[in-house]
This record gives C-alpha cells, sequence and structure tokens, in this order.
C-alpha cells in the first residue's frame, strides 16, 4: 500500500516535470520559430507502412542533428517538424498541407508507398513545397516540386535483369510482384525489355499475389515446374514488403536453392532480412544503390553514426536511408549555395550538385529530378547481410521517363530552360501541360 | 569400415605433408581463390580439383559456409571461425593458426555460378563417400546437369555401389544418359527404365528423346513412357493441389477456431481476435529468445505460454470492457476494433515496428519428398495436424467436461443456468479467455508460417470471419468443414485464376451462399436461435 503511495506521488512529480518541460520548450520554440529552418518528416509511425518508414524518419532526425552540431545552416539551427500520416494515404495529403501551411516548413523529406507519393503531389504542386522522395519506384513521373533520390527502374530493374543475363545465363523468368502500381508498371517495362532482348513469349511468366499474401505454395511449386523445363530460370521480385518472408521460406521449404533458381528482388533489404533466418536464401539476389556491405570509409562512418544515434548494435541501415541521407546532404548544400531556403531557388541550386554515394563515388542531380548513381547486385549471405557480387562501372543516369513502353519512350523531363517541364515529347516538342 | 577409411585419409593427409613439392603444386592452382573476378575463381576450383588432395573438401566446403578467408600479407588460404570480435584460424589441414583482428584476413565471396561449381565438385567427391544419403544426392546433382563423358564413371559406381536406393538413382542416371547416345537396344530398354520416373531431368530427358528419336520401335517405347508420366503427373498434381488446399484450410481453421467461441459460441463480434493470435505469435519469440539454447524445443514451450498471455489478456478484455456491452453488437464491435488498434501499438512501442524473427527448428524446415514432383512441406504437414488436434481437444473441453457443461449452459439459457447455480459472469470469463487463448495456440502456427510483426493479425480477422460465418454461428463442427472447404476452393482455383481472383471468386462464393442460407451450413435449430 505504502508502495503504491510512493509510486503514485513520483508519477505525479514526473508528470508536473514534463510538463513544465513541455511548457518551456513550447515557449522556446515560439521565440526561436524565425531563427529556425523547419524540416518537415512525413512518414508513417503506424500503420502497415510504420515498419519501413520509422526507420526514414530516424534517418532524417539524425541527420538535422548531426547538421545541428556542425553549426546548422546559413547560421540557423534545424528543426525537425513530425507528423504521422499513419499509412493513410489521404492523410498523407492532409499532414502535407498541414506542414506547409500551418508548420510553414521549409523542405519535406518523406512517403514510401507510389500510392502515398501521388496523393502528396498536388498539395506540394499547389504551395510550391520542396518534397524529397527517398524510395526506389516505378519512374514515369517528374514532377517540379519532387526530388527522387531512390532509383528509377533503369537504375535497379534492367541492370539486375542484364546482370542475371550475363553473369547467370537465365533464358527463361518469372516476374513475380504485389498487384499495385509499382510491381505492374516495372514488370512492363521489364517484360518489354526482355522481349526486345530475343525472351519468347512462352518463356515469361507473370504472377501478382494480393497485399500481405501468406499463402505462397501453389505460386512457389508453379515457379519450381516452369524452372524445369531444362532452361536456366530466375524469379524477378517485386513483392512488397512483409510479404516476402513467407514467400522466401515456402521457396526453401519446397528446396529451391538459389543455384537452381535464383531470385532477385527490388524491395528486400537489410531491413527486410532481419526479420528472420536467412541460412536457407543464401545466394538469392537484390539490386539496390547501397548495400551496408559496402567497402567505404564513409559508409563505416554512416553505420557507427546511425547505431548510435539509434542505440543498438543490431540496427541495420538499408538502401532508402542512404537515398535520404543523400537527399538531405544535396538539400543542405544547395541552401548553402543558394543563400537562401526559398523554395524556388534551392531547386535552381540543386541541378548538378554533387554528394559522395555512401558506396563510393559520387550522386549527381540532374535537371530532370533523378540521381545519377551506381547499381549493385548484392547476394544474401547467413548473417542478413548482401555480398556485392557486380556493379556498375559508374554511375548511371535516373530516367524518369522509361524508353521502353511506347506511350513514354519519346517523353524527357528537364526543369531548366528552354524545356522547363516534366514531360517534354521530343517528337512534337510540346509539354502536356500537366505539373508532373 | 569408417575407421579404416579416417586411418587411409590420414595417411594421405601424412603424405601429402611430407612430400612439400606435392603440397605447392595444389597451393599454386588454389592461389587463383584469392582473385577478384569469379573467372579466376571458377579456374581455380577446375584446377584444383585435377588433384586428388584431401584440402579441396576442406576448402570447398569452407566456401560453401563463407568460413574461407585468406590473410592479406602472405595470402594464406585459412578457415577463420568468429569468437568476439576477433577471428580463430586454422588451416586446411585442420591445424590452429591462432586468433587474428578482421582487419588483416579477407572472405573469399562466391556467387551462384561460383556455388554451382563447388556442389558439383563436392557431389563428384561425395560419390565415393562413406554417407549414403551424401552419395544419394550427389547422383540426383549428377541428373541436373547430365554429360555423356560421366558415363564410365557411372558404371564404376553402379558396380562398387552397395546400397539399392543410390544404385536404383544411379541407374536413372545411367538411363538418361544412354536414352541420348546409347544404341538401339540401350534407348529402348532405357526409355522403358524412365517411365513412371518422376524427377525432372528424366522427365526432360524423354520428352527431348521423344523429339529426336528415329527409330520407330525405341519412339514407341519412349511414347508409352511419356504418356505414362503425363498420367502420373497429373495425379501427383492434384494430389499436390489437395495438399495446399488442405493446408490452407488448416491455417484458416486455426486463425477462426478461437472466434467460432468468441464470435460463435458467446456471440461477441471480437474484432481484436486478430491480436490475440498476434500476442500468441509475439509469445513464441519471446520465449525463443528466453531460451536460445533449445530452438527445437520452444515450440513446445510455446504453446501453453502463448494459450496462457492471449488466454490472461481475453479474461482481462472481457472483464474490463465486453462484459458492459452485451446484446449491445455496434458498440461491442467499436470497442474490440478500436482495442485492436491499442493492442497493435503496445506490441509497436515494446518490441519495435519491425518484424522479429522467430526461428523455424529444424523438424519444421524442408520437405517429405514422396517422388520427384510430389513433395510433402513439413511446416504445413505439422500445422494441418496439429490444428486438427487442436480442435479434438476443444470439443473434448466443449462437449464432455463440467466446464463445457457450464458454457453450453449459459449459452443456451441464461436465466436457467443462473437458477441453476452456474456463476454465469464467471463462465463469461472463462469462456472468452478460452477462445483468446485459442487465438494464442493459432499464433504460434502461424508464426512459422508468416511474419511476426504488429500487424500480423489484421491480415487473418477477415478471414476468420469468414469462416465463421460460413460454417454456421456457434457451431465447432461448421468451422471445421467451412475451413477446409474455403481453403481447398482456394487452392483448386488458385492455378486457372491466380491468387488475386482466387480470393476474389471465394468471397463472391460465400456472399451469395449466405444470401441462400444465412446461417451458415450448419446453423443451429431450436429455441436459442430465436433470440
Amino acid at each position: 500500500m505504502t508502495q503504491q503511495k510512493q509510486h503514485s506521488s513520483r508519477w505525479s512529480k514526473q508528470l508536473a516535470a514534463s510538463a513544465m518541460a513541455l511548457a518551456l520548450t513550447s515557449g522556446m520554440s515560439l521565440a526561436q520559430a524565425a531563427e529556425t529552418i523547419k524540416v518537415g518528416v512525413l512518414h508513417s509511425l503506424s500503420g502497415t507502412m510504420a515498419i519501413s518508414e520509422t526507420t526514414l524518419k530516424d534517418t532524417v532526425l539524425m541527420m538535422v542533428e548531426e547538421q545541428n552540431k556542425a553549426g546548422g545552416l546559413l547560421g540557423k539551427k534545424l528543426e525537425p517538424v513530425v507528423v504521422d500520416p499513419a499509412s493513410d494515404w489521404p492523410l498523407f495529403a492532409e499532414k502535407a498541407r498541414e506542414l506547409l501551411e500551418k508548420e510553414q516548413v521549409d523542405v519535406i523529406f518523406g512517403c514510401w508507398t507510389s500510392v502515398s507519393r501521388k496523393s502528396v503531389l498536388p498539395v506540394v504542386e499547389e504551395l510550391n513545397g520542396l518534397l524529397f522522395y527517398p524510395v526506389q519506384y516505378e519512374g514515369e513521373e517528374s514532377s517540379k516540386n519532387v526530388f527522387y533520390t531512390g532509383a528509377a527502374p533503369n537504375q535497379q530493374a534492367i541492370p539486375a535483369v542484364d546482370y542475371l543475363m550475363g553473369e547467370e545465363g537465365v533464358e527463361r523468368w518469372v516476374l513475380a510482384g504485389t498487384d499495385y502500381v509499382y510491381p505492374r508498371t516495372t514488370n512492363k517495362i521489364l517484360e518489354a525489355y526482355l522481349k526486345t532482348a530475343g525472351v519468347a513469349d512462352e518463356d515469361i511468366m507473370i504472377s501478382y499475389t494480393p497485399f500481405g499474401h501468406s499463402d505462397w505454395q501453389t505460386i512457389v511449386s508453379d515457379i519450381k515446374k516452369f524452372g524445369e523445363a531444362g532452361k536456366k530460370t530466375a524469379v524477378v521480385s517485386t513483392i512488397n514488403g512483409d510479404a516476402n518472408v513467407p514467400f522466401y521460406k515456402e521457396l526453401a521449404n519446397q528446396g529451391i536453392a538459389a543455384e537452381d533458381i535464383p531470385v532477385v528482388a527490388f524491395s528486400v533489404g537489410e531491413e527486410e532480412l532481419s526479420g528472420f533466418d536467412t541460412a536457407p536464401l543464401v545466394g538469392h539476389l537484390a539490386a539496390w544503390n547501397y548495400f551496408q556491405s559496402a567497402d567505404s570509409e564513409l559508409n563505416e562512418e554512416f553505420i557507427g553514426a546511425w547505431q548510435s544515434f539509434i542505440g543498438s548494435e543490431e540496427r541495420v541501415t538499408n538502401d532508402p536511408m542512404e537515398a535520404t541521407y543523400i537527399g538531405f546532404k544535396m538539400w543542405a548544400e544547395a541552401v548553402e549555395k543558394a543563400g537562401s531556403v526559398e523554395v524556388d531557388s534551392v531547386r535552381d541550386a540543386m541541378y548538378g550538385i554533387t554528394v559522395p554515394n555512401l558506396t563510393g563515388g559520387y550522386a549527381v542531380m540532374n535537371t530532370n529530378h533523378h540521381l545519377t548513381k551506381p547499381v549493385l547486385i548484392g547476394e544474401i549471405q547467413s548473417d542478413g547481410q548482401f555480398d556485392v557480387v557486380w556493379q556498375t562501372a559508374g554511375g548511371v543516369i535516373g530516367d524518369a521517363w522509361t524508353d521502353h513502353l511506347p506511350e513514354s519512350a519519346n517523353l524527357v523531363a528537364d526543369w531548366t530552360a528552354p524545356i522547363s517541364c516534366g514531360n517534354f515529347n521530343i517528337t512534337t516538342s510540346q509539354c502536356s501541360g500537366q505539373n508532373y | 569400415m569408417k575407421t579404416m577409411l579416417n586411418k587411409l585419409l590420414g595417411l594421405v593427409g601424412l603424405v601429402v605433408l611430407s612430400f612439400g613439392v606435392l603440397a605447392d603444386d595444389w597451393q599454386q592452382a588454389a592461389s587463383g581463390l584469392t582473385g577478384k573476378s569469379s573467372n579466376d575463381k571458377l579456374a581455380a576450383i577446375e584446377a584444383m580439383l585435377e588433384f586428388d588432395d584431401p584440402r579441396n573438401a576442406v576448402a570447398l566446403q569452407g566456401m560453401l559456409d563463407a568460413e574461407l578467408y585468406y590473410v592479406k600479407a602472405d595470402r594464406q588460404l585459412v578457415i577463420a571461425t568468429k569468437s568476439g570480435r576477433s577471428f580463430l584460424l586454422t588451416d586446411l589441414q585442420g591445424e590452429s593458426l591462432g586468433e587474428v583482428a578482421k582487419s588483416k584476413i579477407k572472405r573469399i565471396t562466391v556467387n551462384n555460378r561460383i556455388r554451382r561449381e563447388i556442389r558439383s565438385g563436392l557431389a563428384m567427391m561425395a560419390l565415393a563417400g562413406p554417407d549414403e544419403d551424401a552419395r544419394f544426392s550427389a547422383v540426383r546433382s549428377l541428373m541436373a546437369n547430365v554429360e555423356a563423358e560421366q558415363l564410365p564413371l557411372v558404371e564404376q559406381r553402379l558396380v562398387a555401389e552397395t546400397s539399392a536406393k543410390v544404385q536404383d538413382k544411379l541407374r536413372e542416371l545411367q538411363a538418361i544418359i544412354l536414352l541420348e547416345n546409347g544404341d538401339d537396344a540401350q534407348r529402348q530398354s532405357s526409355a522403358e527404365f524412365l517411365g513412371g520416373r518422376m524427377d525432372a531431368p528424366s522427365r526432360n530427358a524423354l520428352l527431348r528423346a521423344q523429339a529426336d528419336e528415329q527409330n520407330a520401335e525405341v519412339l514407341a517405347a519412349i511414347n508409352e513412357s511419356v504418356a505414362r508420366n503425363q498420367q502420373l503427373l497429373k495425379l501427383n498434381r492434384a494430389a499436390e493441389n489437395l495438399y495446399f488446399g488442405l493446408s490452407l484450410g488448416a491455417v484458416l481453421l486455426l486463425a477462426a477456431v478461437g472466434l467460432a467461441i468468441t464470435f460463435g459460441v458467446m456471440g461477441v463480434i471480437n474484432m481484436a481476435h486478430g491480436e490475440m493470435i498476434m500476442l500468441g505469435a509475439y509469445t513464441t519469440y519471446v520465449v525463443q529468445q528466453l531460451m536460445p539454447g533449445h530452438i527445437e524445443l520452444s515450440l513446445v514451450v510455446a504453446i501453453p505460454a502463448a494459450f496462457l498471455v492471449s488466454g490472461a489478456m481475453g479474461v482481462l478484455i472481457e472483464r474490463g470492457i465486453i462484459r458492459f456491452l452485451y446484446g449491445r453488437p455496434l458498440e461491442t464491435l467499436l470497442a474490440t476494433f478500436g482495442l485492436s488498434l491499442v493492442l497493435q501499438q503496445l506490441v509497436r512501442s515494446i518490441f519495435g515496428p519491425l518484424n522479429q524473427a522467430v526461428i523455424t527448428p529444424q523438424w519444421l524446415s524442408g520437405s517429405l519428398e514422396i517422388n520427384g514432383v510430389l513433395a510433402l512441406t513439413y511446416n504445413r504437414l505439422y500445422i494441418i495436424i496439429f490444428s486438427f488436434m487442436v480442435v479434438a481437444a476443444l470439443w473434448l473441453l466443449i462437449s464432455k467436461t463440467f466446464f463445457g457443461l457450464q458454457v453450453r449452459a449459459v449459452t443456451q439459457n441464461r436465466a436457467m443456468a443462473n437458477a441453476m447455480g452456474i456463476r454465469s459472469s464467471w463462465v463469461d470469463a472463462m469462456t472468452f479467455g478460452l477462445g483468446s487463448g485459442v487465438a494464442g495456440i493459432a499464433g504460434v502456427a502461424l508464426s512459422q508460417l508468416t511474419n511476426v510483426g504488429p500487424n500480423l493479425g489484421q491480415n487473418y480477422i477477415i478471414d476468420s470471419f469468414m469462416v465463421v460465418v460460413f460454417g454456421g454461428v456457434g457451431n465447432l463442427f461448421g468451422t471445421v468443414v467451412a475451413a477446409m472447404t474455403l481453403g481447398v476452393a482456394n487452392k483448386l482455383a488458385e492455378p486457372f485464376t491466380g491468387a488475386v481472383l482466387a480470393k476474389i471468386l471465394v468471397l463472391v462464393f460465400i456472399i451469395l451462399f449466405i444470401q441462400k442460407r444465412p446461417r451458415g451450413m450448419f446453423a443451429l435449430k431450436g429455441r436459442m436461435v430465436e433470440d
């Protein structure tokens, strides 16, 4: 009984103390408002996407902290404003509006799924905001107000297929994906690409599954049958997030080893693998622009900083984190170069900015709002990390509009004069007029 | 026999040791492994295999296990195992070389092409080895990549081989080679031999031969074998589909059976049912963290633990929330839905948003191979058995025990049960706890199939309601039949329609069915239905 009382009194003291602290900080932030540069963070912290996006929120917070330790930007401190769009697509638009109108942030880092980006797009364009989008995506977009620091299809999917054709001699292809816009578009591009490379119709199998699919028995067994035809077979997987674990488990259980039918995935990184035992998966592949195992001093520094920021040596780094890192560094440099955080001048300063990649070499921001960066192929190891088995000789220029689909083959994006347009048709010399 | 072989191997090792010149040649061959490109490594492996050297097996296995390193200073190949922050080195003859820091050595990386080469190298070595299973899988890996030059080796092994199982596989391999390269009689007997063999290389060899064969008699034999294979293939595929359906049904059954109690028997629309499953899965994770040395046993411990954790949570929910809402289904629905979000966020706060790694014990991995096309995965097999055990236990509890009698009494006529001296509120709490506890057990099983994350439960809640409603509310037997029907229907449709459409079709089917029979397949009859 007395113990309980002690507890409650300690509780109330704590409560009072934290209330005081809250009052103090809110008072302070009011006083500081004009003195800080506000950085909006628009990543889901609850709901289905929290698993991936929470890490990116923490990455931005770490970058802000580091920048502040180094003296901030333009003599001002950076102030992160974190909101939680809760994996709810319409809420993304609302929260983006809140960040831009109410909080008056100077830049937003955020979004993961394409549908969340598409719902934010009209808001940042209407309010002339600045969004850095750090995830690999299906391309076919270039907005004046968005910088895409993740991979476009030609920076991930196509090099991966090239690797499998060249190094592994693959002739038969399974394109397996979750049923939504990114896999559908990517597979459309890949199918067109494979056919121009001379792959016959009957050597391509396409299969889609619902979100969170967990019963892979039939599909894996189909893949096995498809691979028995005598030609070397590979699976190109655009299976999203959570569904991967049961997929790989089923592969292992049905005895499909990477040497027989390798799976190359575009959505499986270190973080996804930290959710399970990778021993049966050794040899399956992933294509990214970054792997934690990349051998460079900068990368080691980054991993060290991340693990001490998050307070655990177990935590891994992944490709969208590097994309966030590059985006943040580029923005900071552009702000210094422009001498202001005003969106239009920062955007102009962005073009041509170079920032070192964590894997070595430099990333360049192009006028189509996509990066030039290297593409790496990694093989899963038993410790949940990837061994880099192949990488492009230099950087690959991100292509906003793929050349492999007829409807976008003659579109280019260039946000500098004289074109100044996200979808310029080179045959008709016209811009479609829409903003992206 | 074994000891003799060991002695012999030891002797060979000694000989190699004492003749340093021999060893140098091998080292020369193996030096390419420290090269950068995969072509260097492939060439080195080929060169190494020219030597009959015991170090080959050590080096190749070491590469597969990611334990083969080289010392940066003198490029010596070593086996390195991690101990704390540094690495313990041994040379390829097993002599210890002490401990070094990670920066002194570099791992020899392999890719799939190299791994394939290593495996076929190891298979060749295992072909004459002492282990029967290793010899068997060695022959199988040779079958995957048949070359005519292997024939003398195969025939030599056929004579030396003592195990009938391996001999049979060797004969199959021989037949594949002869079918392509033998004379008329050999081709004919090979074609006859390969009929009914379900391994893909055998089937493909027949199909290839069917296209190329000139001799009419041989062709007839080939045609007959191909037809026989096709027949068998069809049968096996049907059996496989049925198995897939049953295993999906078992998963649905496990997920739904707890709900069959809380929703079916008690009539509580429990939207937090999925979270009870999730708690069970997380309990499995925690149990594995508590007993890291006994992963094989962890699931056995996790089953009662998950039952207690989810069951206790169920009792808490019933006492804290649901008992105030009996008879108000809409409010129950909203309250439990809110509760499910609270529980998800609670787990997210405690364990973090990332999925947790639940390790699959050895006995649950891999598959039971019936023949070349039909293999039953162990995890599914156990889950089918387990789901029936759970249902049987529940049925016994409800129909044969005093507690079960009380539960039935309360659901059938609460006022009368009260009058007979049954504490109906206590029975309510216990029944809800039981349903939740069973959901927890389902969580243990599902942790072996899918992600253990905060959203685990959401993926199963709709399916669970579907099964219970389809089977007939309040009927355990109906739940079993419904789960199996839906599982098999889904899996039979999937090969034709794809996964997305199959799921939609099943949903449409249930909607139509409910129109016709609103109370499900096995509706309860009698007075209690009316209230």
